[in-house]
């Protein structure tokens, strides 16, 4: 247990892999009987997106937002993939109910466990905390960034660091 | 600090004058039931402050959580090249339960619109650009749901409430006349 720190908000994750670090390669499922790998989409930038649960309030959820400005992350090239420890029937249900348009990846069993590799695993609650990182298309970590758990990040960091990628 | 990165012009929709103290700038959707309730909450707030106030009103449609945002937008916009910004973004508002193709029809008729120039804007997405350059001026700035304020062009993260919004625009006005005073 962390003791006392620059970023609270970090508590007990430890500290996010920062950039310039490989990012570690993980297989999870989608969807039930599904799954996928971040080695997939070497050759893009990638946005991960890790978030506390499915199911959030409507307007002002970070995921919802997403769905809306996935053409902006994809004028990029880059893909998106949220992840949280939800099951995949329970990502299944949101996806659909929400009409996601991108993968939302289940980090359930052992639960937490990319979350934790990340430096994202939220121990006291059981959950991942609201973290967000772009790796470049060689699978290294671009930027990362850790959003107090209840505020909504929003993209525009997210953008930006895409911006800054070299094309 | 979010800011806002697309700065406050004459090509915003505004009530309140340009020196007004404070400015405080929605990003909002017409479907967003968080914006309706919202909306009454920024009247009184005008209404308070009067001219030490600026209100500005960007267009957030989330369009895959609200079929009827856009096109609403688009009325508004529409209204708005006709110099009846306002009067149809309040009735849009006040009338959000039953926001349609016939509603918007309803209202520029109320308004004095030509209905034909409305259906055609529609089809045509003639006010479509102008609505997504609100948008992604918005997700450049760290929009991040609706609605989302920003107090003096930085982004406000607390409860949008009354209570407290009147408190941080009355410190904003406070801080804002202080500095003039200098």
């Amino acid at each position: 247990m962390s003791v006392s720190t620059n970023q609270p908000q970090a508590a007990d994750s430890g500290t996010l892999l920062a950039p310039g670090t490989k990012a570690p390669e993980f297989t999870l499922p989608y969807a039930p009987g599904q799954t996928f790998s971040l080695s997939e989409l070497r050759g893009k930038p990638v946005i991960l997106a890790f978030y506390p649960a499915d199911w959030s309030p409507t307007c002002g959820d970070q995921i919802g937002l997403y769905n809306e400005i996935l053409p902006e992350f994809q004028k990029f090239g880059a893909e998106l993939l949220g992840i949280s420890v939800d099951g995949a029937w329970c990502h299944k249900a949101y996806s659909e109910t929400r009409k996601l348009r991108f993968k939302l990846l289940a980090d359930f069993e052992p639960k937490g466990a990319v979350a934790r590799q990340y430096g994202s695993y939220r121990g006291a609650d059981g959950i991942s905390e609201r973290a967000l990182f772009v790796i470049d298309k060689n699978g290294v970590i671009a930027w990362s960034y850790l959003s107090p758990i209840r505020v909504n990040p929003g993209a525009d960091g997210i953008l930006e660091a895409l911006e800054k990628l070299p094309r | 600090m979010t800011k806002l990165k697309i700065p406050v012009s004459a090509d915003d929709h505004a009530e309140g004058p340009e020196n007004a103290e404070v400015t405080l700038v929605e990003y909002g959707d017409y479907e967003c039931p968080h914006c309706g309730r919202a909306y009454p909450i920024v009247k009184r707030l005008q209404k308070h402050f009067g001219p030490r106030l600026r209100f500005v009103f960007r267009n957030f449609p989330l369009t895959q959580a609200h079929p009827e945002a856009e096109a609403a937008a688009e009325t508004a916009e529409f209204a708005g090249a006709h110099g009846k910004f306002w009067e149809m973004h309040d009735l849009l508002f006040e009338n959000q339960e039953r926001l349609d193709g016939g509603l918007y029809q309803e209202l520029a008729r109320k308004l004095g619109l030509a209905t034909p120039a409305l259906s055609l804007a529609l089809e045509d997405g003639l006010f479509a650009d102008r609505v997504r350059a609100d948008f992604s001026g918005g997700v450049r700035s760290g929009v991040n749901g609706t609605p989302t304020f920003f107090l003096n062009g930085v982004r406000y993260d607390g409860s949008w409430e009354f209570p407290e919004l009147l408190l941080v625009v009355d410190q904003a006005v406070e801080a804002a006349s202080h500095s003039t005073q200098r």
